[in-house]
């Protein structure tokens, strides 16, 4: 059984390019296009790792964290915040909001895999 | 396809989407509506593009994304106010994105000098320097660590070990956030040899324990290659969340000597009783990742008119898929042979005897519908909204009205009226120029408008409705409308009618549509490009469709296209000539005549014309001209069908009967047969019999080469 990823991206391209990366490194991907839809794609998949984005229509990727870490069985699942910022503050935002970790945009496939190996079970 | 060659293509169709809500959200930010929503949807779609950019190295995108946003960032935290002129400045930037995409896309030159010049004007609105973007987010390339968010020190030091000593202690919000102490030592253990001791000291009774406390704390001994950085980096996400202290031993005269020896505390813990609490994790306990490739289903979607409805109620990413063009295109030729059939059938059974209420005609009737049905679902899967046609239009009214000083605001409607993909990609030209010519010909000089009682503020309305199976699309302006007695002059001046010809106002207001025809006493670059109306015209009816004016003196003009929903089907006049039976597309009749004795008349040898209203027409006769007769019919025993054809030229066609006017599915001779001169295509009947679509043009085009006299003789 592959472990399965949910990617939560307003953007098809970053959607498309997580998937490609991600299913060639064996995972399992389910994609939200926003907060709301995340939130409602996370409780039917129960994916073991979430990579969200942060700015998003509807709901932002604060919003989905804090929302995820509400659900039980979500409290300690690894979510990754994935943008362009590399500012500290949007980082410490997303900690404070429950991230585990963050990737930044553009993510360099290999390197985002590692990132992914170092918060999965 | 290379996937990332699919993945830039989505790229670049979601840039036209993001490019389009940016236009739309700016606009409205002029208009007054800075709402939260409006600009923190503007800010995303620059955002966006600056992220893709990124992914594919677009650097020049990306530094100029990368301003633009900073800017947008003020706004939307309230630093910066969108007053008049900083909306100006970021239409222009929103222009300046639009053509970077698309130099970044297509190639081509683009001068640096208008992008740098917009930056320097941003960033004096937004009081920030100039700021490139930072060096992690810039070059991708160059810092392969740049997903790690840090920068490692590149000091090369050879595979000497040194080691580190690191005491770790979680707090419980390490633990709330997803992080996990096992992980954070696999990683360690992925950097060298580790040995990893936990301290259970601080663990209290079990009536005492608190479930979500944290009481373990570990101490590790690394022995590695890698620096001080590299290890550090393995704790960057629980920065803050737990005691750290990482201490480097100077180790390099020991390297023989086993991690027991150097750190004899560790020695003393590893004899510690519960060996549960010991830890050791090895790099060969690294999980083997997962070998299989998921086959997640495709997702993509290529068009969501839907999307922002379809988002709250379930994933939209999930309910589009994207499926080839030609695919789509058998499966509506498919239909269309449906359709052919059904038709054939009906008629077989009704031949065959059938009474109108039998139960075989009700059936045959509710099969009817259904393929009608059907055939109308599979031309939607083709159809888009005009919505990115129209917001491109915007930009033109922009640059016109920026170009001619006037002062001009582009009202759309209807930007969900959906019509075929090709039609849409190909209505851009005809209607980008249209456009042009509303405001350049059409509108006033706020002087002369508020002369004329008239805000200085001219408008132009682009607006799409469908109406009886067309999609109608008008281009109104409010401006000073057409001055027929200068159209008719010029016209005549051109030598384009006869001095003497007498116009109804629509006559005159059609002779915009000749070739060689232009209002503007001097021809601007602007909208006259030696192109005129006459273009248009010719690729409005290459779509099948029609073109009208109306005018108002005083009130403006407003353009009228006429379009059909689909190019797999076509309205044409089932005629009969010479035992055959062909299909004349509706768009190009104007009217159908029988001729009377005494408006014929011979010239030359070879050819005729009519006489129609006082003036002449050349007269075609379809079967001649086509080979299905060795001689001329005699005009009197047919009907003749008034056209018009290319360049506004009008021609009468002569068949021998009427039969039938109906809508046909068009199959491709070329792709079936061959290209028959004179032949557009084909299609088949309700009866099974095969008809050629007629391809008016060639037909004159052929018939006027051998007798060169007809141009002369244009009828009004």
């Amino acid at each position: 059984m592959s472990m399965k990823i949910l990617t939560v991206d307003d953007s098809r391209t970053m959607r498309d390019m997580l998937r490609l990366a991600l299913t060639a490194a064996g995972f399992d991907v389910v994609q939200a296009i926003d907060g709301v839809d995340g939130l409602d794609v996370l409780e039917r998949e129960n994916p073991e790792i979430v990579i969200t984005d942060i700015n998003m229509p509807k709901m932002d990727g604060f919003g989905f964290i804090e929302g995820a870490r509400k659900i039980e069985r979500f409290r300690v699942v690894p979510i990754l915040v994935l943008t362009t910022e590399s500012d500290p503050d949007k980082k410490q935002r997303a900690r404070g909001a429950g991230a585990t970790g963050w990737i930044v945009k553009p993510f360099d496939p290999v390197k985002l895999v590692d990132v992914i190996r170092r918060v999965a079970a | 396809m290379d996937p990332m060659q699919a993945i830039r293509e989505t790229f670049f169709q979601e840039c036209e989407e993001q490019l389009g809500e940016l236009e739309t959200g700016l606009l409205s930010m002029q208009e007054g509506a800075a709402d939260d929503e409006t600009v923190n949807a503007v800010f995303r779609a620059v955002h966006s593009i600056k992220g893709g950019a990124g992914a594919f190295k677009l650097d020049r995108l990306v530094k100029f994304a990368h301003v633009f946003e900073t800017t947008l960032d003020k706004i939307r935290t309230g630093q910066l106010a969108p007053a008049p002129a900083l909306m100006k400045t970021m239409l222009r930037a929103a222009d300046v994105l639009a053509d970077l995409v698309a130099v970044s896309r297509d190639g081509g030159a683009f001068d640096d000098n208008r992008s740098n010049e917009l930056i320097a004007e941003l960033s004096g609105h937004s009081g920030a320097p100039q700021a490139e973007p930072q060096a992690s987010e810039e070059m991708p390339e160059a810092n392969p660590f740049a997903a790690l968010g840090w920068e490692p020190v590149t000091l090369e030091i050879g595979p000497e070990l040194k080691e580190y000593v690191i005491g770790f202690r979680p707090k419980p919000e390490l633990y709330a956030k997803g992080n996990e102490t096992t992980r954070l030592m696999r990683e360690l253990s992925r950097l060298g040899s580790l040995s990893v001791h936990c301290e259970i000291a601080d663990v209290p009774l079990l009536a005492n324990l608190e479930p979500e406390q944290s009481y373990l704390s570990w101490r590790a001994t690394l022995r590695s290659d890698q620096d001080l950085a590299t290890v550090q980096a393995v704790f960057e996400f629980v920065d803050g969340d737990c005691h750290l202290d990482i201490e480097a031993v100077d180790s390099t005269h020991l390297p023989e000597l086993p991690a027991l020896e150097i750190a004899p505390e560790v020695e003393a813990e590893e004899s510690a009783p519960d060996p549960v609490a010991e830890a050791k994790v090895a790099a060969s306990a690294t999980p083997e990742p997962p070998k299989t490739v998921a086959s997640a289903p495709e997702t993509r979607a290529p068009r969501e008119p839907a999307k922002a409805e379809a988002g709250g109620a379930g994933a939209a990413a999930q309910n589009t898929i994207r499926v080839d063009l030609d695919r789509v295109d058998r499966l509506i030729n498919l239909v269309g042979e449906l359709v052919i059939n059904q038709a054939m059938l009906t008629q077989r059974v009704l031949e065959a005897g059938a009474v109108k209420n039998a139960s075989i005609s009700t059936g045959l009737e509710d099969l009817e519908h259904l393929t009608r049905d059907i055939q109308e679902s599979v031309m939607a899967i083709r159809a888009q909204p005009v919505r990115p046609l129209f917001q491109r239009m915007s930009r033109i009214v922009r640059e016109i009205a920026d170009a001619t000083g006037k002062n001009v605001r582009l009202k759309t409607e209807g930007e969900g009226a959906e019509v075929d993909r090709t039609v849409i990609e190909r209505l851009a030209d005809p209607l980008t120029h249209m456009i042009r010519n509303a405001v350049d010909h059409g509108l006033e000089r706020p002087e002369a408008r508020i002369a004329a009682g008239k805000p200085p503020q001219g408008e132009v309305r682009l607006s799409a409705a469908h109406r009886s199976g067309r999609v109608v699309i008008e281009i109104a302006d409010d401006g000073r409308g057409i001055d027929r007695s200068k159209v008719k002059a010029i016209a005549i001046k051109k030598g384009l009618i006869p001095a003497d010809a007498l116009l109804s106002d629509v006559e005159i207001d059609n002779l915009l549509f000749l070739p060689g025809f232009s209002t503007a006493e001097t021809v601007s670059n602007i909208s006259g490009r030696g192109v005129g109306m006459d273009v248009v015209k010719r690729s409005i009816q290459a779509l099948g469709g029609r073109i009208s004016i109306t005018t108002r003196v005083g009130h403006g003009s407003t353009f009228s296209l006429s379009l059909p929903l689909t190019l797999a089907v076509l309205d044409g006049m089932v005629v009969k000539v010479a035992d055959q039976t062909l299909v004349v597309p509706l768009n190009a009749i104007l009217e159908t005549m029988k001729p009377k004795s005494g408006e014929v008349y011979g010239l030359g040898p070879d050819s005729q014309v009519i006489g129609i209203r006082g003036g002449f027409t050349p007269l075609i006769d379809v079967g001649y001209e086509l080979g299905f007769r060795a001689h001329r019919a005699d005009p009197m025993s047919g009907v003749t069908l008034l056209i018009e054809t290319e360049g506004g030229m009008r021609s009468a066609l002569m068949v021998d009967a009427i039969q039938d006017q109906r809508q046909v599915v068009i199959k491709s001779l070329e792709a079936n047969y061959g290209h028959v001169d004179g032949i557009a295509a084909a299609t088949i009947l309700g009866d099974g019999r095969i008809a050629l679509i007629l391809d008016t043009d060639a037909v004159v085009h052929r018939s006027s080469g051998r007798s060169a006299s007809s141009e002369m003789l244009l009828a009004g």
